[in-house]
């Protein structure tokens, strides 16, 4: 198990910081913070440990109440532990009516617990979010990084199963479209021009 | 300058004001919760509303608004009336209807614009949230659920008290107010958010379910912990302070005042000496006002002028010191202080022992050289000052000292007295930032000038001034700060050795050694009784602390509360202090005590009213005739040159909230002093 109470980057997250710091001008160092944030939930198992929060507010010059702010506002930090899987399931009307209420169930099902809870072998955490972005690919949800679009009870129930058994799904639409193209294929621009 | 129309009145305002602000110069009242004028604006309580046009056809939150030409604004429409009231309706949303237990009450913005602006009635049906209680330390009393996220206290936090520790955490209808991971708000001013928070979420921790404000008797007077001179309202029900709150005093605390002044008031009614005491075989014992000056009468009248002295504490009255003055004269006694810190001051240059570029005036000065002190600690309003200076990005602060934490950034030169040598003789960066400065300043701490160089280093710190342009016809940034209320009121009427008296060493070696035979001390508590032998100590004050542990006669005075008295601040400014409450048992008026011990001793003093005293303190300097006012003081050479010792400079104060008899009886201060007593080691005379 991690040790929560010290955090610092990674030597990659280091190099990382150094970036992200320089996007900004002199004096607006600030302004990485919720970048940084970001990149510390990363390395830091899917959530922000105090430490992360008062190590970024180190780095920034910031008060750690200010970046204890941020971090509360935004709901994608997450400030308490999550499962290794991270499942946010979409449920704003694209995917609602298209049967996001079906995938909860599976989710559910699979994982024992409900939204909001992490399941008792700390693979997953459940938890219903607003529109990820992608209707197009209705119903979709988000696990981890990646998204997984067009899913039925029984893709997604192969996703989840897949994960437990320690493997990765490959991400995106489970029915191998492509982005948002039509599921039947390209009905435009088929040809090249000229 | 922007002309505009408010109301159907046309008028010029100054450029880069905000509608609110204009409005107000325009005599409108408009509501607000969020906007204060000595905090940045936030814009989010959204009472401000007024409509302007042009515009879009929506009301406009005035608090952010900059005035432009040829605005036309209305602050009474029927449109600004419903948004007001929308407002309203939406902060009661969340607000608990607890008025009749909310300490608030009486006092609260929220019920005082509700009644104004609100409905009658709520259409509200849902159930209300509720908030957990947040710790802010034991000062601060929390009810979030009251709190209607106007941010007030954060940014005091941040901006005034210079300590970012309150912040609020999530968003919408789950946001909070709070301090990071609860811990105690780590500053000397934090229970101003108390005032600044328009309804009851922060009140006063201990003054919870004490009183309403209707009950109280309120007193207009001044603060006496620190020499600043606050101005304070003190609140009283019959014979108890109950609270203390700050007035308005644009000069020297602007309006907030410190967490000393606002809660060691408790200890007024602890400890206190309601009788004179007699020590017999070692044990005080109760007496009379008879008795009591029977016994000092029999001792005096063998005891020779020479052989008695006299030392006065950091609070007295000057109307007392006065008082005291004339009777060791006509005891034929010079061996007077009013050092007890043992401060090396004289008083033949005025300026020598002033805080001469005002308190207001010190946010302006472009470079701060502080020499052994700590503002934060002996000062907080002078560091607010500076650290306002710094916010505005003008002001630019070195300390020669202990390294402190002045909740801003200080160039720290160390820790060696003798750097001020260096900085004198353009050695140190910081010498050129004075030279370049057009408004330098030099702040001078007890902690530099109780030591046994305090000449020296008095003559050199006027040498810096005199070099380095501190001293101009508009500009004197020679400042001393004291920490001690009643020590320039002292100094102004000359209440120190003279004709060869003796000062506070010569009078604590010569108790040690047996050639002063009798020691008064008035409300001196912070010298080293250890080292009064076995002289005859004659104790008047208000607290039993160390003075009256070691008295053979105690006196039982008055606390500032307690009587009419004057004092003059660290600028020389005469304030006077007004009786709010009737002083306990037995206990006198400082000055009446020693007028009638004059009587008994056959060597009355010449006066016999409060006007009479204060005709005397006139007639001894007559700069104690303008109150309220400072009168320019002259600039002639003092200190004296001599030898820079290698001895690091401390701090006079290790603990803030126990500096004086009335912060170490309060409850409250051994509160706080308990739970910030990691970052200090208290130096208790009492227990010495």
């Amino acid at each position: 198990m991690k040790d929560f109470d010290q955090f610092e980057f990674t030597e990659s997250g280091k190099e990382k910081v150094k970036e992200i710091i320089s996007f900004y001008p002199e004096g607006r160092q600030q302004s990485a913070v919720i970048p940084l944030l970001d990149l510390a939930q990363n390395e830091s198992e899917g959530w922000l440990p105090m430490a992360a929060i008062e190590h970024v507010a180190d780095l920034l010059g910031m008060a750690q109440i200010r970046v204890l702010e941020v971090a509360s506002f935004y709901s994608m930090f997450n400030l308490k532990p999550v499962g290794k899987y991270f499942v946010q399931l979409c449920r704003t009307t694209p995917c609602w009516l298209r049967g996001s209420e079906s995938l909860k169930e599976t989710a559910e099902d699979i994982t024992g617990c409900k939204p909001g809870e992490t399941s008792s072998d700390g693979l997953f955490t459940l938890i219903e979010v607003e529109c990820l972005g992608a209707c197009c690919n209705a119903p979709m949800v988000q696990i981890n990084n990646d998204y997984y679009e067009d899913l039925t009870q029984e893709s997604f129930r192969e996703v989840l199963e897949l994960l437990k058994r320690g493997e990765k799904p490959s991400p995106g639409s489970v029915v191998g479209r492509k982005g948002s193209e039509p599921v039947n294929g390209r009905s435009v621009l088929s040809t090249d021009k000229g | 300058m922007p002309k505009i129309t408010i109301d159907d009145l046309d008028m010029e305002v100054p450029e880069g004001i905000t509608v609110l602000q204009a409005c107000e110069l325009a005599g409108k009242e408009i509501p607000r919760f969020c906007y204060h004028e000595r905090l940045s604006i936030a814009g989010n309580c959204r009472m401000c509303l007024v409509e302007v046009s042009p515009g879009p056809p929506k009301p406009a939150a005035s608090c952010a608004l900059p005035v432009g030409d040829g605005m036309n604004i209305k602050t009474n429409s029927d449109m600004v009336k419903k948004a007001r009231n929308g407002v309203m309706e939406f902060l009661l949303i969340n607000h608990p209807l607890d008025c009749p237990i909310c300490d608030q009450g009486g006092e609260c913005d929220l019920q005082d614009q509700a009644m104004a602006y609100g409905q009658d009635h709520s259409r509200f049906q849902e159930n209300k949230r509720a908030v957990k209680e947040k710790h802010m330390g034991p000062l601060i009393k929390t009810i979030m659920t009251r709190c209607i996220h106007c941010t007030r206290c954060v940014r005091f936090a941040t901006e005034i008290a210079g300590v970012p520790e309150i912040g609020m955490l999530g968003r919408g209808e789950h946001a909070e107010i709070t301090t990071y991971l609860e811990k105690s708000l780590n500053s000397e001013l934090s229970a101003n958010v108390i005032d600044l928070c328009p309804v009851g979420a922060l009140t006063s921790k201990p003054y919870a379910f004490v009183s309403r404000p209707w009950e109280l008797k309120k007193t207009e007077s001044i603060d006496v912990f620190d020499a600043l001179g606050s101005a304070i309202r003190v609140d009283s029900r019959q014979t108890e302070v109950l609270r203390v709150l700050p007035r308005l005093n644009e000069d020297i605390n602007e309006e907030w005042i410190t967490d000393k002044s606002r809660f060691a008031v408790d200890g007024l009614s602890r400890q206190r000496l309601d009788r004179p005491y007699l020590r017999f075989d070692g044990k005080l014992r109760e007496s009379s006002w008879t008795e009591a000056f029977d016994c000092i009468q029999s001792r005096l009248r063998t005891t020779d002028g020479d052989r008695i002295a006299a030392v006065t504490g950091n609070q007295c009255d000057a109307e007392a010191m006065i008082a005291l003055k004339d009777l060791m004269t006509n005891l034929g006694s010079n061996n007077i202080d009013c050092r007890q810190d043992g401060a090396k001051l004289s008083s033949e240059c005025r300026s020598s022992y002033l805080f001469n570029t005002t308190i207001s005036n010190i946010e302006l000065s472009d470079a701060v050289l502080l020499v052994g002190t700590n503002p934060r600690m002996e000062a907080p309003l002078i560091n607010t000052r500076l650290r306002k200076g710094w916010m505005n990005d003008t002001l630019k602060v070195a300390a020669l000292g202990p390294d402190i934490d002045l909740t801003f950034p200080v160039d720290h030169y160390g820790n060696d007295p003798r750097t001020l040598q260096s900085i004198s003789e353009g050695l140190e960066p910081f010498s050129h930032i004075l030279s370049k400065a057009e408004r330098p300043a030099i702040i001078l701490g007890m902690g530099a000038l109780t030591r046994s160089d305090g000449p020296a280093i008095l003559h050199l710190a006027r040498n810096i001034a005199e070099e380095y342009g501190l001293i101009k016809d508009d500009w004197n940034g020679f400042n001393v700060l004291h920490t001690a209320a009643a020590r320039v009121a002292g100094m102004d009427m000359n209440f120190l050795p003279s004709n060869g008296g003796l000062d506070l060493e010569g009078i604590l070696s010569g108790a040690k050694a047996g050639t002063i035979d009798v020691v008064y001390l008035l409300g001196a508590d912070e010298i080293e009784m250890s080292r009064l032998g076995d002289a005859f100590v004659i104790y008047q004050g208000h607290h039993g602390d160390a003075g009256a542990n070691r008295a053979d006669v105690i006196l039982p005075g008055a606390a500032f509360t307690e009587k009419n008295c004057t004092y003059v601040n660290t600028e020389g400014r005469v304030q006077l202090a007004r009786q709010a409450t009737q002083p306990p048992g037995e206990a006198k008026e400082d000055w009446k005590i020693i007028r009638a011990l004059s009587d008994s001793l056959r060597r009355s003093l010449s006066f016999t009213t409060l006007g009479d005293v204060r005709a005397r303190l006139v007639e001894e300097n007559s700069l104690f005739d303008n109150v309220g006012d400072i009168l320019p003081s002259s600039w002639v050479p003092f200190g004296s040159y001599g030898e820079i010792l290698d001895e690091e400079f401390k701090c006079p104060i290790s603990n803030y909230y126990m500096t004086c008899p009335i912060s170490r009886a309060s409850q409250t201060m051994a509160e706080c002093s308990k739970e910030f007593s990691s970052q200090s080691s208290e130096e208790n005379f009492a227990d010495a």
